[in-house]
């Protein structure tokens, strides 16, 4: 059977397992006799434990997103239905660039991480250019070591994780 | 009069250097951010929230709430002279607006849309210091079970006037919720949705969420396509605008900001919804609708007076209740729990100087604005034409360290990646992802308020319905969804936010 709006219907999907996995974590989750996870406390109405709250949002989020999911079968009237195009071009770009940011901000440092980040987020842009990413690179870490670590004295590591360049002022802000 | 002592009191606040120039950064950012395309008040009020830190509570507020309303003014720049809403809530001004800037009036509309939008700020201030105490009075009275219903009406609410459809924005609210929640359980100190990580025992810091899902997702979707934009770089002349243009726009300008104010002060209301309106009523009202698109100054005074009356009252179920109406305010309530200050309407007794503080500093912002955007409007038509491509990194690596400041860990770093991921996919399914702020905020007040609710009542959920506060906020909240559910209302509330 066709679904009417296909949109609708994965984000409905989408709601609804989240809703589930909340709910199962706080109920706990167990096989048989084999407990994998413990849940939390589900206390009495009168005295709540910590999973009474999140238990009952995560059933209603569960519920609302079977009523979405169940109501985009019906065929749709609206345009621009179909399920989406990702593009995962900038996306892989972009939060790539941001994961390394953090896989190397301690040990190299907020200069290169930061560069490294401008550079590799760029890649994403459809009209990326290497010169001008070099020039904004610099600039911006240059920009971000005054105001943020000079500045604002925010405790953000600017050079390399090693002991001859900590003795350095410039490194130490 | 308790309220000239109260504002006296304000500005003696306001009014000090170092807050002064607080409130001078924070508008002066706050426009430049309206300026720029593709970056928006919750990315930046994110971004700034860990430099903060180091500030008193105060000029930090200050400040924030100068990027918010600054924004404002500056979103109706770009919509004036290049048909691009800085913000959402300048949508509106593009109709008018651009057509005055085509026909050589770029600067008349410039001026009339800045001194309605102070006119507006003067009168919303106003309002906001004769409102706030009484309300927050009438909040002081709250028990736990009323207050639990408030929240349930102020989310409703939230939903209601916002467009889009209203299952969807519930469930996400109800997500939000859930995001709130993980992390210790101060009842019974358990670690819930932890996964064993220790930066989860603390929960996730709301910079984290609204970086990744307002910042990373809208970089990703802006990347989608390539740019191409067109500045309106004829030269501006002649700022102010004459009698006869006054004397035309005066009237738009008071039924605009009577009606911003108005539903500025509504959960979900706030600028958007205010600046549409005002527009609409211009168009209805007028003698000849027809000028209307075509470059009338009254659809220009109208919503932009509108959108700067709603951004200053929506403060108020902020200041009085500790309920946030949309997501920047969410972020206000996260910037006060970072400082130290329990949101909710014991803040005027407790902290009166911040209170007043804020509206003064609202009222110097408006001020500021004026006299800072006239005569620097040739410099904000030179950053329009920033490329994306220079922009977009600038906002990931300021992004990136104010992640990371927030606890100083990379895992924040992660989560942000991990949250622009899922703010990305939400979006492209036409889930809008604002409502997920507000419940965020509200999810670990909404389930203390609960538990207390049924302790006191020894597990009687009858409670909800048997108090009389309680039981008449939560049936205007089923009155709002049957209304809006209703098949007519319906159909009428899609056509009003479509037309505009």
């Amino acid at each position: 059977m066709k679904i009417g709006h296909p949109k609708n219907f994965w984000g409905g999907v989408l709601f609804a397992l989240i809703g589930l996995g909340f709910a199962f974590i706080a109920r706990g989750i167990r096989l048989a006799d084999l407990t994998l996870h413990a849940g939390y406390d589900m206390g009495t109405p009168a005295r709540m434990g910590p999973g009474f709250f999140p238990f009952w949002l995560g059933i209603i989020l569960m519920v609302l997103g079977v009523v979405i999911a169940a109501l985009s079968l019906r065929p749709s009237r609206d345009t621009d239905v179909a399920f989406p195009r990702f593009h995962w071009r900038p996306i892989l770009w972009v939060l790539g660039a941001v994961v390394l940011f953090g896989v190397i901000l301690r040990p190299a440092g907020m200069l290169a991480a930061g560069f490294l980040l401008v550079f590799i987020a760029s890649l994403g842009s459809q009209s990326f250019r290497p010169v001008a990413t070099l020039v904004l690179g610099t600039a911006l870490v240059s920009f971000c070591a005054l105001v943020f670590v000079g500045g604002l004295k925010l405790p953000i590591p600017l050079c390399p994780d090693l002991a001859a360049l900590q003795q350095l002022t410039l490194c130490r802000a | 009069m308790e309220i000239f002592s109260n504002l006296l009191m304000g500005f003696q606040t306001a009014l000090t250097f170092s807050n002064l120039a607080y409130c001078f950064v924070g508008v002066l950012l706050g426009t430049l951010i309206g300026v720029l395309p593709g970056i928006g008040p919750v990315a930046t009020i994110s971004m700034l929230l860990p430099a903060t830190f180091v500030l008193p509570p105060v000029s930090a507020l200050i400040m924030l709430a100068g990027i918010y309303y600054g924004a404002q003014y500056g979103g109706s720049t770009t919509a004036i002279l290049v048909n691009l809403p800085g913000e959402v809530s300048s949508v509106v001004t593009c109709l008018d607006g651009y057509q005055m800037a085509r026909k050589g009036e770029a600067g008349k509309a410039l001026g009339i849309a800045a001194l309605g939008s102070f006119f507006a700020g003067c009168v919303a201030t106003v309002l906001i210091a004769m409102f706030a105490p009484p309300l927050a009075e009438l909040a002081l009275k709250f028990g736990p079970a009323d207050y639990f219903s408030l929240m349930v009406l102020g989310l409703i609410a939230a939903v209601v006037l916002a467009h889009g459809s209203l299952i969807k924005a519930i469930a996400m609210i109800i997500l939000g919720l859930l995001a709130g929640l993980i992390g210790t359980d101060v009842n019974s100190g358990v670690a819930r949705y932890s996964f064993g990580l220790p930066e989860l025992i603390d929960g996730l810091s709301i910079g984290t969420v609204a970086m990744g899902v307002f910042g990373f997702s809208e970089i990703m979707r802006n990347l989608e396509h390539g740019e191409e934009r067109q500045v309106f770089t004829k030269k501006i002349r002649g700022l102010l605008p004459n009698w006869s243009d006054i004397k035309r726009a005066f009237m738009p300008t008071v039924r605009g900001t009577a009606l911003g104010s108005a539903l500025g002060i509504l959960p979900g209301g706030g600028p958007v919804l205010g600046s549409f309106s005002a527009y609409t009523i211009e168009k209805k009202i007028a003698k000849d609708p027809s000028r209307f698109g075509k470059g009338a100054i009254e659809g220009v005074a109208a919503p932009e007076s509108a959108n700067n009356a709603a951004a200053q009252t929506s403060f108020i179920p902020l200041l009085t209740l500790g309920i946030p109406s949309n997501p920047v305010m969410a972020l206000m309530i996260g910037a006060m729990i970072i400082h130290g200050i329990q949101p909710g309407p014991q803040i005027m007794t407790a902290k009166p100087d911040l209170f007043w503080g804020m509206i003064a500093s609202m009222w110097i912002g408006n001020a500021l604005l004026v006299v800072l955007n006239l005569p620097l409007i040739g410099v904000w038509v030179k950053l329009l034409t920033t490329k994306y491509d220079y922009l977009f990194p600038a906002i990931l690596i300021f992004c990136c360290i104010g992640v990371y400041s927030i606890n100083n860990t990379t895992m924040d770093v992660y989560l942000a990646a991990l949250f622009g991921f899922i703010g990305y996919a939400f979006i492209k399914l036409d889930m809008e992802p604002a409502p997920l702020l507000l419940g965020f905020v509200l999810g670990p007040m909404m389930e203390e308020n609960l538990r207390r609710a049924m302790l006191l009542s020894r597990g009687d959920p009858t409670v909800f319905v048997t108090r009389p506060i309680s039981l008449g906020l939560l049936v205007v909240a089923v009155a709002l969804i049957a209304l809006v559910a209703a098949p007519g209302i319906a159909k009428k509330r899609k056509e009003a936010f479509q037309q505009a």
